[in-house]
């Protein structure tokens, strides 16, 4: 495997995203004359790097110079504009959208994105890593502000005058000296015209956003608050049956024998088998249902390990040995000899589910040849690779449509119910529609990885951090580098053989990392008698992360005002993808059944210039909750194969009632480039609250969740 | 099969159904009124939630014979002449959602709370919320969309 060069190959890499980047030539003129002419402005990718450097395999097509995203005016006037990106609760449908609309000086409510269709948009990897705002959006500003100026162009050459005379407000093409306007839909005058994007576009610097900066509300809210928007699992086609799979009894099991006879003998039910997977197609659910409960099945299953060997079989050395190299600065050995103090600690982290509440769901459909699939995912490209590879058909012979989806979280990577409702819908030669169960969710998709993390530091008496060991096991890498300056240390990520199927998730491990590393910070603060955050800053030379650590305890009143009795203040922060977060938590403990509860959670984040204010304190707020689940009693229980606790009734998620007060301090940086907001704030929580139950009994909690039997346990410490 | 007849968001409708489907699936695949949700199946979550003569309840535990002869309203049914019902105002202003698939059931379980609950104390909304689950962590602004939903209904009853 590769060095990663960017940022973004990280990213890719780190989402396991296949790295065969196909590309289907569009022919944009064709393109143009199907969406009835008029301008189209497409701006070029800037992810093509991984195939210049040779990583495309023979034989399919390198992307250098191709399209990232496009933007058409057509002659009406309307602006739509074309991305890979997806909408699922991340509100990027309104924030691009106000993006385009600064730069093209026209309202929001005149522009539609049109997204994740896979035969309309541009190539995209896909919607995860954060990388929205910081990629797409820029890139849509770049198209908006050419297209803007084309527009300005085409109209100075039909009016005749200098077109820095001209100016470009409200939609229209504006001539102030002349008393004249002209709207965006007159002044292409029935040409079809295309342009691309020039590399440096002009575009209006932060400070001078009109609309991108604003509060503006949720395009289509008023879809959702009717039940009028359209989710995958509401989406119908004519003559549509619903499908069924029938589970294995528990993971990696083979199918030993299946008796189809009574299901078959519903009327209105047909069983479908290839090889191990069986389903069945039914005219309604109900008959579904009842088929698939009809199916008696046997299977053969392999040993499979509980959680409670989970830690030791995460830590178990791997055939392959470890295939990342340690990131190593300094001598760690020399550091801790010169340490005053010195702790060796472990954490570990449970595998959690995502649990969205929209269930993976898909409607496939096969006509002449095409299959045409809805299905909520956040890479509807590599959706349709799978799609294609599994039938063995072309991938254009793949459509895949993305409705705006019921949350996803990191966890609707993969398209396992769009191949299903494809493979059941080839099978009877009409739509099908699968929506998963609640249970086939906690059970059928992939989880947060699990990880066990040691951490070893030394520091001086002065509280200088001298020697800093780190070692993730299966977790992940994200965020694992140490913000701190530390002038000696190993920094190493392990590969292990999850014994759960596992991918991405919100954050990543940036969640795990921070809360191993923040909560390692607070135990050498208190072994030093020093305040945790003077002991941050004083090894702290980022002044964006100083900044919010700061913002937040000023807040919250840090060191200046006092925990009651039973309770106790936490802090922790770090920055990863760009976004900068600390948290401060307050936790009651109640001194004899050691039940805890959080009180107050004060939030501070930085993510550069801020497009949507309201919309980004509203991703922090839903972090927060969030966090707060995998904090205190998020965890997926296995054995024998199954997961134990495949229910909201048995799998705790927050609830209202477990939401304390929270204050979100967002500081606005219009001098720095906007980053995504869509994970990092959530990695703050859980060490500034397991800093908080410390501070508060005296217990020092090591593993998420803390609260998974509802009270604050004492812990054997390694 | 049986034949059921409810009186679905004010209009009289009849449909042979299995009694023991329940009211969320005749909902959703047989009236295709998909603005009531699947979440879980086994009411841990509200979205499925619609009223029944009046009150809240999770059309995924309730069996459709059940629902015979009673007022059914779903989330389609709560602004009938397009006039948005002030709980739906509410959650437009404190923007209460980011994906949105909880909303419907948040929104008719707040409506049909605050039909008989005119003035409610903060812990009794916390209190009927609690089996509502917003995924996407948007619960502080739905507080405040039930409290601005509240003062709103009171003031033009």
């Amino acid at each position: 495997m590769s060095t990663p060069e960017t940022d973004l190959d990280r990213e890719i890499l780190e989402h396991e995203v296949s790295r065969r980047l196909h590309w289907f030539d569009v022919d944009r003129r064709k393109f143009l004359q199907l969406l009835g002419g008029g301008l189209l402005v497409c701006a070029r990718s800037r992810t093509a790097r991984g195939q210049e450097s040779g990583r495309a395999r023979p034989g399919e097509r390198e992307l250098p110079k191709e399209m990232s995203a496009w933007l058409h005016i057509g002659r009406d006037g309307k602006i739509t504009v074309f991305t890979g990106k997806v909408e699922m609760g991340q509100n990027i449908r309104t924030s691009l959208a106000q993006q385009i609309a600064e730069e093209l000086k026209c309202p929001v409510e005149g522009i539609t994105l049109l997204m994740g269709d896979t035969e309309r948009v541009p190539w995209d990897a896909g919607t995860f890593g954060s990388r929205t705002t910081p990629t797409m959006g820029k890139q849509l500003r770049a198209v908006a502000a050419a297209a803007r100026e084309k527009l300005i162009d085409l109209q100075a050459e039909h009016w005749d005058v200098d077109p820095s005379t001209l100016t470009a407000a409200g939609g229209k093409i504006v001539d102030a000296a002349h008393k004249r306007a002209a709207p965006y839909g007159d002044v292409t005058f029935g040409k079809n015209l295309i342009k691309d994007v020039p590399d440096e576009p002009r575009l209006s610097p932060a400070s001078d956003w009109k609309v991108a900066g604003t509060s503006v509300r949720k395009v289509n809210g008023p879809d959702i608050v009717t039940g009028k928007h359209l989710y995958t699992s509401d989406v119908t086609r004519p003559g549509m049956v619903y499908g069924k799979v029938l589970r294995p009894a528990g993971f990696g099991a083979t199918l030993a024998s299946l008796d189809a006879s009574a299901a078959e003998a519903i009327s209105g039910a047909k069983v479908v088998r290839d090889g191990d997977f069986v389903g069945v197609a039914a005219t309604d659910l109900y008959t579904a249902e009842r088929a698939l409960a009809a199916l008696s099945a046997k299977w053969d299953l392999p040993a499979a390990i509980s959680n409670k060997e989970l830690f030791e079989e995460l830590k178990k050395p791997q055939p392959s040995g470890d295939r990342n190299e340690p990131r190593v600065s300094g001598s760690v050995e020399e550091g801790m000899g010169n340490a005053a103090v010195k702790l060796s600690r472990t954490y570990t982290v449970e595998y959690i589910a995502h649990a969205p509440l929209e269930p993976r769901a898909a409607v496939a459909e096969w006509k002449l040849g095409v299959l045409s699939v809805w299905t909520g995912t956040q890479r509807p490209f590599a959706v349709r690779d799978e799609l294609a590879e599994a039938f063995r058909i072309a991938p254009d012979k793949v459509r895949v449509f993305v409705p705006d989806t019921g949350s996803a979280y990191g966890g609707k990577h993969t398209g396992d119910a769009a191949l299903e409702a494809a493979r059941l819908s080839r099978a009877v030669g009409r739509p099908v529609k699968l929506t998963w169960t609640r249970e086939e969710e906690f059970s059928w998709a992939y989880f947060r990885p699990a990880g066990v993390i040691e951490v070893s530091s030394g520091a001086s008496r002065e509280g200088t951090i001298t020697a800093w060991e780190f070692h993730n096991y299966n977790s992940g890498p994200a965020a694992i580098a140490t913000p701190y300056t530390v002038a000696n240390q190993k920094i190493q990520f392990h590969p292990s053989k999850s014994p759960l199927r596992q991918g991405s998730y919100r954050g990543l491990a940036a969640t795990a990392n921070h809360f191993a590393r923040e909560s390692h910070m607070d135990e050498l603060a208190r072994e030093l008698k020093m305040d945790p955050l003077a002991f941050r800053l004083k090894n702290l030379a980022d002044p964006r992360l100083k900044a919010v650590f700061e913002a937040a305890a000023k807040s919250f009143g840090w060191g200046k005002r006092k925990p009651g009795p039973g309770r106790g203040f936490g802090i922790a922060g770090g920055v990863e993808k760009g976004g900068y977060v600390a948290a401060c938590a307050e936790v009651e403990v109640e001194k004899s059944s050691r039940k805890a509860r959080i009180v107050k959670v004060v939030e501070a984040f930085e993510c550069g210039a801020v497009i949507n204010p309201d919309g980004l304190r509203n991703q922090v707020e839903g972090s927060v909750v969030q966090a707060i689940g995998g904090a205190l009693f998020e965890r997926v229980l296995f054995e024998g194969g199954r997961i134990v606790n495949p229910k909201f009734s048995s799998y705790r998620v927050p609830r209202i009632t477990d939401v304390p007060s929270i204050e979100v301090v967002i500081l606005d940086r219009k001098d720095l480039p906007p980053a995504g907001a869509g994970e990092t704030p959530i990695v703050g929580l859980a060490p500034a609250v397991a800093n908080a139950i410390f501070a508060a009994c005296g217990v020092r909690v090591s593993g998420l969740p803390f609260l998974a039997d509802g009270v604050v346990r004492e812990e054997k410490r390694a | 099969m049986s034949e059921v007849v409810i009186q679905l968001n004010g209009v009289s409708r009849s449909i042979e159904v299995p009694p023991d489907e329940t009211l969320l699936s005749v909902l959703r695949n047989r009236f295709e009124l998909t603005g009531t949700k699947y979440g879980c199946g086994e009411g841990q979550c509200g979205a499925c939630t619609v009223l029944v003569d009046g009150k809240a309840a999770r059309s995924c535990q309730m069996p459709v014979s059940e629902a015979a002869g009673k007022a059914i309203t779903t989330i389609e049914g709560l602004a009938p002449a397009g006039k948005l019902h002030p709980v739906q105002e509410a959650f437009l202003e404190a923007e209460a959602f980011q994906c949105g698939y909880c909303t419907p059931g948040m929104v008719v379980a707040a409506a049909g709370f605050l039909a008989s609950n005119p003035n409610p104390p903060r812990e009794e909304i916390l209190k009927h919320l609690s089996g509502h689950i917003c995924r996407c962590g948007t619960y502080p602004r739905i507080l405040v969309a039930l409290q601005s939903a509240a003062a709103k209904m009171k003031k033009t009853p």
